[in-house]
């Protein structure tokens, strides 16, 4: 007996949860389904909308004019920038004042751990008086067993490029010491449990370290280290200790607020009422014509059967686990949608890491109600994507990961909601 | 190649006699050291020094497997609870290789002579234990209280004494069985019931793995288990079985867990010709069977008994309309909180009586979250690793604390003892649950 539903979403990345929060939104039964944790533990939990259209060189101050030229096959040319608006509101509404820059339309610049600077359309508060844009004096602090942030390099990088106001860059030492490699969660639970150590607690010792190395910097930047589930109190007891602000400069995976970003997503997908069911993956499908029936749940060698009127596909890209290829060909798994890719394996890389990969757009093919298509021919008619199995654009080049995401997620989920 | 057809290239490996012929190179390659496995570990949580999931898995296969390295002793502190494996985006076998790990380190490193190791054993063999200790029920509970049993088990075997051993039941879930009639009256019950019901058709069959705990200690699970499926017109066999393994499992006692699991698959295997699925009310027996034997053996029959074996809450789920049963209950049960056990959450069964009873008259449920209990089989049993096991357990007391519930709800007996320790709730199992619900209402 398959377990019933309204509308079934697959995949509980960022696209997944939009998609599903949308179509709750509506009213439908909605259920969410996935196998592991989303690609939001290794990225930022920044939400970019569009960094870089193609052609620029410098980051793009207002996404929005830049969204209508992009070309037809763009996902945002399929849905349009009103999507995008409310792809942004919903997540506004779901994470409330936990993110920043909800007041403007233009991108803000966010400073990273390389010491570059990046446009983005929504930040977390923690990383808020951080942004470029403001003149104050920086001091970059690293932390010398963290080894995903270099701070005297970061400020040296910043330096190069203009930034509007005097930055220097210090290392110091944690309070407690961790095995080799240790992630960052380590380092935030310290922080939260603020344990006594040697001439103090945690957090006293690590502002004391911070002090002693200040100057008359206004703003203080600590790799996104600074606490998990009390991160708050302790960026304002930090700042309150130094008299100075104290932001987060956003680090690589595992990234808090990647996972802060899951978690925050993961609470409004529940209080919308959509119901979830993590551990196991969408392995299959049952079709009848071009309508799909049910679909197919593997758990651990037999399987089990879910079944609603409207899907929507949200397994990400190749990343994600959502797009799939061997030696010969490029999939997707689950429906067997095509993606389309070059027939020389030679041709989905370039030899130039950096170059220009044919294999960052690999993705579904979609119409402009996000149905996939192979050939033109929309596949199924109740089947949608969203997020980052679609093709057709480069996230990473063009900064526009969570933007296409969410504005995909809106138009998957609240279209599948309607049609209940 | 699908994720499922790459995974199945994991070979079931036979561990022993010769432990380093199992590959598990394709997994280790996997790891791209992106960390999200270390940011679920409570151990890694709670304990500075331990080096976390991806240096017990992946990291420390590769420098053993370069040579003169040992295998590091941390291993022991790992829980088993399976959490980092399900965290693991590139699908790396984690808890493959910490078994592996630690069955390698404590057959070839560890003192044999130790008071540890003694301990460790009798843990890890809870079975027998549990065998003798029910054979005189009321004796056993009292001496195993005494003030002056529980010093010496913490000063010569290295228990904690502040911990209290489970009740044994006076009388064993396998002797209730037997009393009523044994699997005759089941088939004759159910039958019954399926007449009542108006169903015709195939017959509803299921084997029940029921393990130690519900055999010796709560043994009213299991027998609410029985007379909700008979109920739903299910026929149950109970055949003869050993323990699951876990507890092997988890002290790095391979050998043992072998001999158990080739009898339970030969046992259960048969059943499952005959057209049986197979259940268990504790979702660690269920995850052994379904997942750690094929992971670790190479026995017989293991995928067939692996794809047939549910958590019994999860089989109803599947097989039956339970939202149309639960329409029309009225249930008159006290305010509850639910822990899902972390072995639940690795077979992706937690959640499903949360949204069960979610629109269900007179039942009001609260859900604590995804944390780890700490008490995890056998680790919160020895007196060295008592403190961390509170510590981890912390998260959860607390989110009982706030809840209103005053009755807790879980699946995993070793769950329920450390709820029952660390906040003095009563815990009830899903099945009771349903069996009010379903039966008596
Ligand atoms: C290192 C890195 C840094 C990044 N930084 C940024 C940034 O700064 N800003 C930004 O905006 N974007 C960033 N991105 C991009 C952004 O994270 C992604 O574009 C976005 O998260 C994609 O979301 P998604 O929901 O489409 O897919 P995913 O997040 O990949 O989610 C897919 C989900 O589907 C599940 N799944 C897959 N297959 C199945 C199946 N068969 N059955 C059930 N479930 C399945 C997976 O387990 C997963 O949970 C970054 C990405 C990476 C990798
Ligand atoms: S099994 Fe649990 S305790 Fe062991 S390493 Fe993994 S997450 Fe940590
Ligand atoms: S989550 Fe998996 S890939 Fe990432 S570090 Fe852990 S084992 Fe390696």
């Amino acid at each position: 007996m398959a377990i019933e539903d309204d509308v079934l979403v697959i995949g509980g990345g960022i696209a997944g949860l939009s998609s599903a929060i949308a179509a709750a939104e509506t009213g439908a039964r909605t259920r969410l389904v996935t196998h592991k944790q989303s690609t939001l533990g290794n990225a930022s939990g920044l939400v970019d909308v569009l960094g870089y259209a193609p052609g620029d060189d410098a980051p793009r101050a207002d996404p929005y004019d830049a969204i209508a030229q992009l070309p037809d096959e763009h996902p945002y040319g399929k849905v349009g920038a009103d999507a995008v608006r409310e792809g942004l509101a919903l997540f506004d509404d779901a994470v409330g004042d936990r993110y920043r820059g909800g007041h403007s339309e233009a991108n803000a610049l966010v400073v990273t751990h390389a010491g570059s600077v990046k446009p983005t359309a929504r930040y977390p508060r923690s990383i808020a008086p951080g942004l470029a844009s403001d003149d104050r004096d920086m001091l970059l602090v690293g932390i010398d067993s963290v080894t995903g942030f270099d701070a005297p390099m970061a400020a040296d990088h910043l330096s190069a490029v203009d930034v509007p106001f005097d930055v220097r860059g210090e290392t110091v030492r944690f309070p407690v010491s961790f095995p080799q490699d240790a992630d960052v969660t380590r380092y935030a639970r310290a922080l939260d449990r603020d344990e006594s150590v040697d001439d103090g607690t945690v957090r006293e010792v690590l502002a004391d370290r911070v002090e002693a190395v200040l100057e008359d910097e206004r703003r203080v930047g600590f790799p996104a280290v600074l606490g998990d589930s009390r991160h708050e109190v302790v960026r304002t007891e930090l700042r309150d200790r130094l008299g100075v602000d104290v932001f987060e400069v956003p680090t690589g995976p595992p990234s808090l607020p990647g996972l802060r970003l899951e978690d925050a997503l993961y609470d409004a997908a529940e209080d919308a009422g959509v119901r979830i069911t993590s551990g196991n993956p969408i392995v299959d499908f049952d079709a009848d014509g071009g309508r799909i029936e049910q679909v197919l749940m593997d758990r651990l060698g037999s399987e089990v059967a879910y079944e609603a009127q409207q899907y929507v596909l949200a397994t990400g890209g190749p990343v994600g686990g959502g797009i799939e290829s061997d030696r010969d060909v490029v999939e997707e798994p689950v429906f067997g949608l095509p993606v389309e890719h070059p027939e020389d394996r030679y041709e989905w890389f370039d030899d130039d890491v950096w170059g220009d990969h044919a294999y960052t757009e690999f993705g579904v093919d979609v119409d402009d109600d996000l149905r996939p298509v192979a050939a033109e021919e929309v596949q199924f008619e109740n089947l949608r994507a969203a997020g980052n199995v679609i093709g057709g654009y480069d996230f990473a080049t063009e900064k526009s990961g969570c933007g296409v995401s969410l504005a995909t997620g809106y138009v998957a989920g609240s279209e599948a909601g309607a049609l209940i | 190649m699908s994720k499922q057809a790459e995974s199945e290239t994991f070979d079931p490996v036979d561990l022993f006699p010769d432990a380093t012929e199992m590959d598990l190179r394709p997994g280790v390659d996997k790891c791209d050291k992106n960390g999200n496995c270390e940011t679920v570990c409570p151990v890694a949580e709670v304990n500075e020094d331990f080096p976390g999931p991806k240096f017990q898995g992946p990291e420390q296969w590769r420098l053993t497997r370069k040579g003169d390295i040992e295998f590091d002793e941390s291993v022991d502190k790992c829980l088993n609870c399976m959490r980092c494996d399900t965290a693991c985006t590139n699908d790396v076998p984690l808890g493959q290789m910490h078994n592996v790990a630690r069955a390698n380190y404590v057959k070839n490193q560890k003192s044999h002579a130790s008071r540890e190791y003694l301990r460790n054993k009798m843990l890890a063999n809870y079975g027998t234990l549990g065998k003798l200790g029910s054979m005189m029920p009321r004796i056993s509970n009292t001496v195993f209280g005494l003030g002056a049993t529980r010093w010496l088990n913490e000063k010569l075997l290295g228990f904690p004494s502040e911990r209290s051993f489970p009740d044994f039941a006076t009388q064993t879930f396998r002797g209730w069985w037997s009393d009523r009639g044994g699997d005759a009256t089941s088939t004759e019950r159910a039958r019954e019931a399926r007449e009542a019901r108006g169903e015709t058709g195939e017959d509803k069959k299921v084997a029940f793995f029921h393990g130690c705990y519900a055999n010796y200690h709560q043994t009213e699970v299991a027998k609410s288990m029985v007379r909700l499926y008979e109920s739903l017109g299910y026929e149950i066999a109970v055949p003869e079985q050993s323990c699951c393994g876990t507890p092997m499992f988890a002290n790095g006692m391979l050998e043992d867990a072998r001999g158990v699991a080739e009898g339970n698959v030969d046992t259960f295997g048969s059943l499952v010709e005959d057209g049986y699925d197979l259940i268990a009310t504790c979702t660690s027996c269920s995850m052994a069977l379904r997942k750690e034997y094929p992971e670790l053996f190479d026995i017989d029959g293991i995928e067939d008994v692996a794809s047939h074996m549910f958590d019994a809450v999860e089989y109803l789920r599947v097989n039956e309309d339970l939202e149309a049963e639960l329409a029309g209950a009225d249930v008159d049960f006290p305010a509850m909180t639910y822990h899902a056990p972390c072995h639940g959450e690795v077979m992706g069964v937690e959640g499903i009586v949360t949204e069960l009873f979610a629109d269900v008259d007179g039942v009001e449920l609260e859900d604590t979250g995804d944390v780890c209990c700490g008490l995890a089989g056998t680790y919160g049993w020895k007196a060295e690793k008592y403190d961390d096991s509170m510590e981890i357990g912390a998260e959860m007391f607390e989110a009982f604390e706030e809840a209103p519930g005053e009755v807790a709800l879980t699946e995993c007996p070793m769950c329920s003892a450390q709820i029952e320790h660390g906040t003095g709730y009563e815990v009830k199992h899903p099945m009771e649950l349903l069996e009010t619900a379903l039966v008596e209402s």
